[in-house]
């Protein structure tokens, strides 16, 4: 008989995060195609887990896993990858699905180093058999890979925001099962000493509804003066590509790409940025693009949805300037 | 890496990147790990190497280390073709035992948080564990000092946090945590001298094997041109007041 398929389950309060139920949709993709039952590992405090389980009714979980360990909180990247090693070693499952954010690869790739697995990081899609078929995102979601992932238990990690979550079915809500496991003072040693709350006060690059980016072609930190303008008038943010960064014309918590920043705007301005692919991975999920270029034949004219060709240290201004003029004329 | 540039172009059997005409750039998290090794050896002495596992081109990469002030650099030369993750942090655990031996323990062995290329967010990791090293990965702020690294970075639902890890250890770290000074002509000359320690290290099998290589279905869109130069401005505000975003 095969092992269960596992999946591993962050709570946003007291239900799965939208990560969580990425996972559990694939994970129960690959269960269904090899009649495997799917279990989930609940990543949080068993008391959160508990409350949990009955969130998990309707995503086909039959057992909702909490591991019971005091010391153990989510600060403790080691803890977490013991304790899921631990889980793997009694469970025996044919798989293991966790989320391919920063912290849900750390995770796996910590218990993939401690049972000596291959781990394949940021899947798409998953095609079970007696090597495992996948698709993975490379260079950040701009190139994909075909590949085989061939091992006792397959380890795997969903590329966040690629899978669409299914509503919810009539699978019941899952059995609670509480885990024990051992931990050492070492897995323990790890853990976070200080937090520090997040600034608030200028709009953030994620929440900005417009984005106003600045590359090259801006040519100073003071030349982003046109852009704070337009930005200002439209309530938006500023933000823009590597090369600004690394000028030092903008500090590094600005830029969009695949080193900086995934934002999501309505409107993404793109002023003097030529479209490298490393930027577009940071800025492609805007609902509209509009670049202003001197260059007609720049690559981000096959990007962005609308353009203007000319120098933006006279568009931005004069598009400032027209605003002004038409709430000018409404006032 | 290879710097892609607008679009990336593959071999016709689908198997690597078509690199012939582009340049091969460090890529950010790990420029970003050479600068802070150079600050820390800058702040409180010590030594530094640089180590990469690569084809012999990635000599150029070494030196441009060794330019803005790595004292050492090693060498693991492949055929250039990928090696998996488990295969390439086994080459890397056995050249640092290897090291070490020679030269003493390294205090701290930084790396980047994840390969701008394949993106397997897990060598590092796979290198502590094999070490019995402590880690932290997506470092954005690192201070060294008492006998523990102290690491700063961002989490996961915003603001930071902190972690105190007793030496030796290791840590990722991200673009940002630095600037990386650009490599003076005087630097560059001297790094062109140096000796580059090389070796051929054996692969092992690693689980995870690369069948093609595509491309995913974007549409490639022409853009609408609403105007050039400031005649464009009016276009522009139709624009913004047709998608709604002019009005706040
Ligand atoms: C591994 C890796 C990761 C990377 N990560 C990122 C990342 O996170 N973010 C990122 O942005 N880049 C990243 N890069 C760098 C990326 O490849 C490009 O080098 C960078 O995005 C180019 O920035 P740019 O468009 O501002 O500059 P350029 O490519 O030099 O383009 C400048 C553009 O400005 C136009 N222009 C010039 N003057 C004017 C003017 N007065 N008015 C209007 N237009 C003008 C030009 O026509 C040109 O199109 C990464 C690279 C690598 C290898
Ligand atoms: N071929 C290599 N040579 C040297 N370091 C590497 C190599 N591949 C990966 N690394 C290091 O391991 C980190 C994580 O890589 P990855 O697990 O592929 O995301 C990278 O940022 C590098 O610091």
């Amino acid at each position: 008989m095969s092992g269960p398929v596992l999946a591993l389950v962050a709570l946003a309060g007291d239900v799965p995060d939208r990560g969580s139920l990425e996972v559990l949709r694939l994970a129960r993709k690959v269960a269904g195609a090899i009649g495997a039952p799917l279990e989930a590992l609940v990543v949080a405090d068993a008391a959160a887990g508990r409350a949990a389980s009955g969130s998990l009714a309707g995503s086909g979980v039959t057992t909702a896993l909490v591991v019971d360990h005091p010391g153990l909180t989510p600060d403790h990247p080691d803890g977490w990858a013991a304790s899921v090693a631990q889980v793997v070693e009694t469970r025996r499952p044919e798989a293991v699905v966790g989320i391919g954010t920063e912290r849900g690869n750390d995770l796996l790739a910590r218990v993939a180093a401690r049972l000596d697995l291959p781990l394949a990081a940021n899947c798409l899609s998953v095609e079970p058999g007696e090597r495992y078929r996948l698709t993975r995102q490379r260079w950040a979601g701009s190139l994909l890979e075909d590949c085989w992932l061939d091992a006792p238990v397959r380890l795997l990690t969903v590329a966040p925001n690629t899978v669409p979550v299914e509503a919810a079915d009539a699978s019941p809500t899952p059995s609670v099962e509480a885990v024990p496991v051992t931990l050492t003072d070492a897995d323990l040693a790890v853990h976070v000493t200080g937090r520090e709350a997040p600034d608030r006060g200028r709009i953030s690059l994620i929440d900005a509804r417009v984005v106003i980016g600045g590359g090259r072609g801006v040519g100073s930190s003071e030349g982003f003066a046109d852009l704070e303008e337009l930005a200002g008038l439209l309530g938006g943010a500023v933000g823009g590509s590597r090369v600004v960064t690394s000028a030092g014309w903008r500090p590094h918590s600005d830029q969009i790409g695949q080193t900086g920043l995934r934002i999501a705007p309505d409107l993404y301005i793109a002023c003097g940025i030529s479209g490298a692919i490393q930027h577009i991975v940071g800025c492609k999920a805007a609902k509209h693009i509009l670049a202003i270029n001197m260059d007609a034949e720049s690559p981000i004219m096959n990007v962005a949805e609308y353009a203007v060709i000319g120098d933006l240290h006279t568009v931005v201004p004069a598009i400032s300037a027209e605003i002004r003029r038409r709430r000018a004329v409404e006032a | 890496v290879p710097a892609t540039g607008g679009r990336i172009l593959l071999t016709t059997d689908g198997s690597a990147i078509d690199t012939r005409h582009l340049g091969f750039p460090v890529s950010p998290h790990e420029e970003c790990a050479v600068e802070e090794a150079v600050r820390i050896v800058e702040g409180q002495g010590g030594s530094t190497a640089v180590l990469t596992l690569g084809p012999v081109e990635a000599e150029e990469q070494l030196r441009d280390a060794m330019a803005i002030g790595i004292e050492r650099a090693v060498l693991l030369e492949t055929d250039g073709t990928d090696w998996d993750p488990v295969a390439t942090a086994g080459a890397i655990v056995d050249a640092t035992r290897a090291q070490e031996a020679a030269s003493g323990p390294f205090d701290l062995i930084l790396f980047g948080n994840e390969s701008a290329d394949s993106g397997g967010f897990q060598v590092g990791i796979r290198v502590a564990r094999a070490l019995g090293r402590p880690i932290v990965t997506g470092a954005k702020g690192l201070s060294v000092g008492d006998g523990k690294a102290t690491v700063r970075r961002e989490a996961a639902g915003g603001g930071w946090e902190s972690f105190e890890l007793p030496l030796p250890a290791i840590v990722s770290v991200k673009e940002g945590i630095n600037l990386p000074r650009y490599p003076s002509v005087p630097g560059r000359l001297r790094a062109r001298k140096k000796e580059i320690e090389r070796s051929t290290p054996e692969r092992r099998a690693g689980g995870l094997e690369k069948i093609v290589l595509r491309l995913p279905q974007e549409e490639v869109t022409s853009a609408t041109i609403l105007g050039q130069g400031a005649d464009a401005a009016p276009a522009v505000v139709d624009l913004l007041a047709k998608i709604g975003v002019l009005d706040r």
